[in-house]
């Protein structure tokens, strides 16, 4: 279903952040020229449809002292991958778990699991729990430690007929 | 170093904050903190960087939208000028930089499949760098809230999530 007109004016308009103002809702809606009620009403029924996941803060996981941060990625036997993630996905510690596709010659890797830890030992153990549930499916993997945020900024919808959002 | 308020608050406004007329208030009252206090606490977790944003978290799937992993190999020598080339796209949501050959992995956040490819070339045309994509074919799982007050990840009252 695609966006209507009013959609794509309340994400572009929330996309960076609510106002932090008492009422930010009657904020965005002047902005928007509706009332406070329409906004409120129609980010209750995103909500209700999973085209907004959560409302609420959005942590810079370094900064709350998890600055061991790996992408672990597995080549896994492709008739087992899609109940080997399920499982994974179910661990404690994996926040993000997908496949993906190869690229043959460049990426073996099929799986792909977000390893979150105080310091790499932390996430190193976590890895050996993914190891041991793949058992023989598994032909090999990697982690691949984040070193740097280049940039956090989450989705940046355009603005109704106007060109692309400059950053912020 | 983060205080317990601020952890406490952080873990409470994880999701679900209020469709109110004043939400703020509402949070405070929870909190057993006043309306201004949790505005200024939020500021402040903004300004230092704790939170990389307030608000809602769209998820453009629902809308026929698509988010996609992307990584190229840049050259250490130019690591930055590439930083730079990739991040100026809007569509790029997120960007980092990982220890392996493919040294940087970006999501790119668009409505439609051909904008995402489009986004490709455009990097692939301003970086002369070869962009491999790596679209979700299946999810497993997503979103984790990890211990924020403990020592340890398996233990804690606190927790925060942590995006990708």
């Amino acid at each position: 279903m695609p966006l209507s007109e009013f959609d794509r004016l309340l994400i572009t308009a929330t996309q960076g952040g609510l106002p932090l103002v008492p009422q930010p809702y009657a904020e965005i809606a002047a902005h928007l020229g509706v009332s406070s009620e329409r906004v409120r009403e129609r980010l209750g029924q995103m909500v209700d449809e999973g085209l907004i996941r959560r409302i609420g803060a959005v942590p810079n996981h370094y900064r709350l002292g998890f600055t061991a941060n790996g992408m672990s990625v597995w080549d896994v036997d492709d008739a087992q991958v899609d109940r080997l993630g399920e499982q994974i996905g179910a661990l404690p510690g994996v926040s993000h778990c997908y496949r993906r596709p190869r690229h043959p010659g460049v990426w073996n890797y099929n799986l792909f699991a977000m390893l979150h830890g105080r310091n790499r030992a932390q996430v190193e153990a976590q890895a050996e729990q993914l190891r041991d549930l793949l058992g023989a499916a598994c032909r090999g993997h990697e982690i691949l430690y984040s070193t740097a945020i280049l940039k956090k900024t989450g989705l940046r919808l355009a603005k109704p007929g106007g060109t692309a959002p400059a950053e912020s | 170093m983060l205080s317990p308020d601020e952890l406490r608050m952080i873990d409470y406004l994880h999701g679900g904050f209020p469709l109110t007329e004043r939400p703020y208030a509402d949070v405070g009252a929870a909190l057993g903190m006043d309306e201004a206090a949790v505005i200024a606490t939020l500021e402040r977790l903004l300004a230092r960087g704790d939170l990389t944003r307030f608000g809602p978290l769209f998820q453009i799937e629902r809308a026929g939208g698509l988010f996609v992993l992307a990584a190229l190999s840049a050259p250490q020598d130019r690591f930055e000028q590439v930083t730079a080339l990739v991040n100026a796209l809007p569509e790029v949501a997120h960007n980092y930089r990982r220890e392996h050959a493919l040294n940087m992995w970006f999501v790119i956040g668009t409505e439609s499949v051909q904008e995402a490819a489009d986004v490709i070339d455009r990097i692939e045309a301003s970086t002369g760098l070869k962009v491999h994509a790596f679209p979700k074919e299946r999810e497993f799982f997503v979103e984790l809230r990890l211990p924020l007050a403990a020592d340890d990840c398996t233990e804690g009252s606190g927790h925060a999530v942590v995006g990708v």
